[in-house]
């Protein structure tokens, strides 16, 4: 191994890293939120890229019916709650179930984009609102229950959608486009312009995310429900519209990492689950609490896995998840354990 | 009273649907989803078009879906052995699959044929692999295709990467011992895995290795991405793929990173290009037409071709079979046995089946053809 070969290397693996990183900042945030571990994370990577390349070739993504399907089964459940006299929120249902799912098909069906980034708009607001459609259907009835049972119901809902996943897309992968052909040699390295596409979003995504917790009331609310949660609700903070929002900056996270990767590799509709796990391995070294960890074990996911796909190339996978180990056993040492009661 | 007509009818009932007990049962099981799903699929939709009737007997098909998992392929044939009492049971898809499904065929006595590649299902044959046929072609005999293609084109050294699972592992296996029978030079050996979404490593690896050729070990669309960054980093070798790759999505996916490649194939896929002589014509053509009818132009791929020759093999054992004992029966499951086991000159998709009691597989080089992947389709080679 010379130093240009490492160079590709570590090029490679921040390449990859950013995606990585993407999936544990979504993670992190849901967690911290909602307490949910949201393992079905990597379903909306696999969901955008392939409704995307579907768009290219002209066909109409039949993801569509799955989220009008999931948008009537939420307005028909918030029904049902009325009618039982509990209290509901029509404002946020009726965004959330009616006016971005309807947004949705009219791109799809009466505009039916050509230019790349109505394409890619189109995509967003198909994926965007499947997150706070699968909190409102499988995880809000359970806000109170464990981390356990809600992971239980995490494993389930990415087995389901998977399987959804191999229904409409069936079980062939797809690519899409690049943003951008472009491509520079410095110094005997080859940089390509989609790899600069993934790195400007993922920095875009990860300042806007900063300045979205410090700066702006909504965030600071969040933030102060993942901190405690009574507490943030005595202050009037609504936290089951944090729910939604923090499944909805999940689910529009994913869908950018999709559309970002599409182009440099095959995606299948059970791609999102590795990327998703690599993704949790990376918030777990953040201790699924802290964001620059998170970015950081990403990076260190990538740069790993590069290297041990240079070194043992058949035992890539082991390395990267082993990597877990060690950094649970430092944090079992370095943490006190607080059960926290609500 | 009321309960005596009851009995009555209920005798009446058993009486007349006694002769539907003469029914062939034909227990399937195939990865129709999970990761071998674009193997499964079509080989579920082939079994929809196997005849339904053999020699005046109804031949029922009872199909379940293993998910591409073994302890599901092996809970599947323990149902169907013993909830339908099927006489044969055809699956699985894939290797593990159908290696986990042997003890269970083994020890109720029925007869399976295996839609899966691997040479280890069916050899040696001893007293459990009796019972048990294949029909794809062994790994070894398109590793050979290949070396001598390689050696053909003065190959010196060649490079592999293939999938870190049984498929990559077995092709690396054959591949090292086709290229020793060759005199070529096995110079790097390296693993991807199918969900993988950067090859960036291995590759680099290989290049650093400078082989003359590179063969990918992969099956269906993932084998495109190791191409594609090899094409992506200026490799300027010959390019080989396995038969693991022959589908339409394949070359969809790898687009026109994909020309110049060669792979070896069952003679299903390039069946209109092949000189008439070639005693697979016939029969390969007659698949692609029935599956085609059904599905569209195109649709037809070389995997759904293995379940066919599965029908075909069944439709020639059965009425033999049937000389012997009545369906249903232990006697009619060792019959058919006997029967597979005698299967000659049975013409089907992927080629001329001739069993023996020492050869459970019974194709020949007439099996296998090499193809050259030209202006985004396959073009038959003649090696001769």
């Amino acid at each position: 191994m010379d130093l240009q070969i490492a160079l590709m290397l570590v090029q490679d693996g921040i390449v990859n890293g950013a995606i990585y990183a993407l999936m544990a900042l979504a993670l992190v945030l849901v967690f911290s939120v909602t307490r949910v571990i949201f393992i079905p994370q990597g379903e909306f990577v696999a969901y955008a890229a392939l409704a995307m390349a579907a768009l290219q070739t002209g066909k109409l993504p039949p993801l569509l019916w799955m989220l009008l399907g999931m948008a009537a089964l939420c307005l028909a459940v918030e029904a049902a709650r009325q009618a039982r006299g509990a209290e509901v929120d029509w404002k946020s249902t009726l965004f959330w179930a009616v006016a971005l799912p309807a947004l949705a098909a009219l791109m799809l069906l009466v505009v039916k984009p050509q230019a790349m980034w109505l394409q890619v708009l189109a995509v967003l607001l198909l994926v965007t609102p499947m997150g706070p459609l699968v909190y409102r259907l499988a995880y809000r009835p359970l806000a109170h229950a464990t981390v356990l049972i809600l992971l239980i119901v995490s494993v389930a809902l990415h087995l389901a959608m998977v399987g959804l996943g191999l229904f409409f897309f069936g079980a062939e992968g797809s690519r899409t486009d690049a943003f951008s052909e472009a491509r520079w040699d410095v110094g005997g390295l080859t940089i390509t312009g989609q790899s600069l596409v993934i790195l400007g979003v993922t920095a875009l995504l990860v300042v806007a995310m900063y300045f979205f917790f410090e700066r702006t009331i909504v965030g600071k609310a969040l933030r102060a429900t993942a901190i405690n949660r009574v507490g943030a609700r005595l202050m009037g903070i609504p936290t089951a519209l944090s729910g939604d929002l923090s499944f909805a900056l999940a689910a529009l996270i994913g869908a950018v990492s999709g559309l970002l990767i599409a182009p440099v590799t095959t995606v299948y509709y059970d791609t999102g689950f590795l990327i998703g796990l690599k993704g949790f391995v990376a918030a777990i070294v953040g201790g699924l609490s802290s964001y620059p960890l998170a970015l950081a074990g990403a990076l260190l996911v990538g740069q790993l896995e590069s290297f041990s796909s240079f070194w043992a190339s058949a035992f890539k996978e082991v390395i990267v998840f082993t990597l877990i180990i060690p950094v649970l056993w430092w944090r079992s040492l370095n943490t006190h354990h607080v059960e926290d009661e609500e | 009273m009321q309960l005596k007509k009851l009995a009555l009818l209920c005798a009446a009932v058993v009486g007349f649907s006694a002769p539907a007990w003469a029914d062939v049962n034909v227990g399937v099981t195939v990865s129709a989803t999970g990761p071998a799903a674009s193997l499964g699929i079509p080989e579920r939709n082939t079994i929809a078009l196997m005849p339904r009737e053999i020699a005046g007997h109804k031949i029922n098909y009872i199909v379940l879906d293993d998910a591409s998992d073994t302890t599901a392929a092996v809970t599947n044939t323990r149902k169907l052995i013993s909830e339908n009492k099927v006489d044969i049971v055809l699956g699985s898809t894939t290797t593990p699959n159908s290696l986990a499904m042997i003890d269970a065929v083994s020890e109720s006595k029925t007869p399976m044929i295996s839609m899966a590649a691997s040479a280890a299902i069916v050899e040696p044959v001893d007293a459990k692999k009796r019972w048990v046929f294949k029909t794809p072609q062994n790994d070894i005999m398109m590793a050979l295709a290949i070396a001598e293609h390689m050696a053909a084109a003065g190959v010196k050294t060649a490079a592999y990467i293939g999938f870190a699972d049984a498929y990559g592992e077995g092709w690396h296996r054959e591949f090292s011992k086709a290229l020793e029978l060759k005199k070529i030079k096995l110079v790097a050996n390296e693993r991807f895995a199918r969900t993988d979404t950067s090859v960036t490593g291995q590759v680099l690896k290989i290049m650093g290795a400078k082989p003359d050729a590179v063969l990918v070990g992969g099956s269906g669309t993932p084998a495109a991405l190791p191409q594609k960054t090899l094409k992506e980093r200026g490799y300027a070798g010959k390019y080989y793929q396995t038969h693991g790759v022959a589908n339409a999505d394949f070359l969809r996916v790898g687009g026109k990173d994909l020309e110049g490649t060669f792979l070896p194939a069952g003679p299903v896929l390039v069946a209109a290009q092949l000189p008439v002589a070639n005693p697979v014509r016939k029969s390969a053509l007659e698949y692609i037409q029935v599956y085609e009818g059904a599905h569209g132009k195109g649709s037809v791929s070389t995997f759904g071709g293995h379940a066919w020759d599965a029908g075909l093999l069944l439709k020639a054992a059965v009425p033999v079979a049937l000389k012997n004992a009545t369906p249903g029966t232990p006697e009619f499951r060792a019959a058919l046995r006997d029967a597979l086991e005698g299967a000659k000159d049975v013409a089907g998709a992927h080629g001329i089946f001739n069993m023996s009691a020492t050869d459970h597989l019974g194709l020949d080089q007439r099996a296998r053809v090499m193809v050259k992947i030209e202006n985004g389709g396959w073009k038959y080679q003649d090696t001769k």
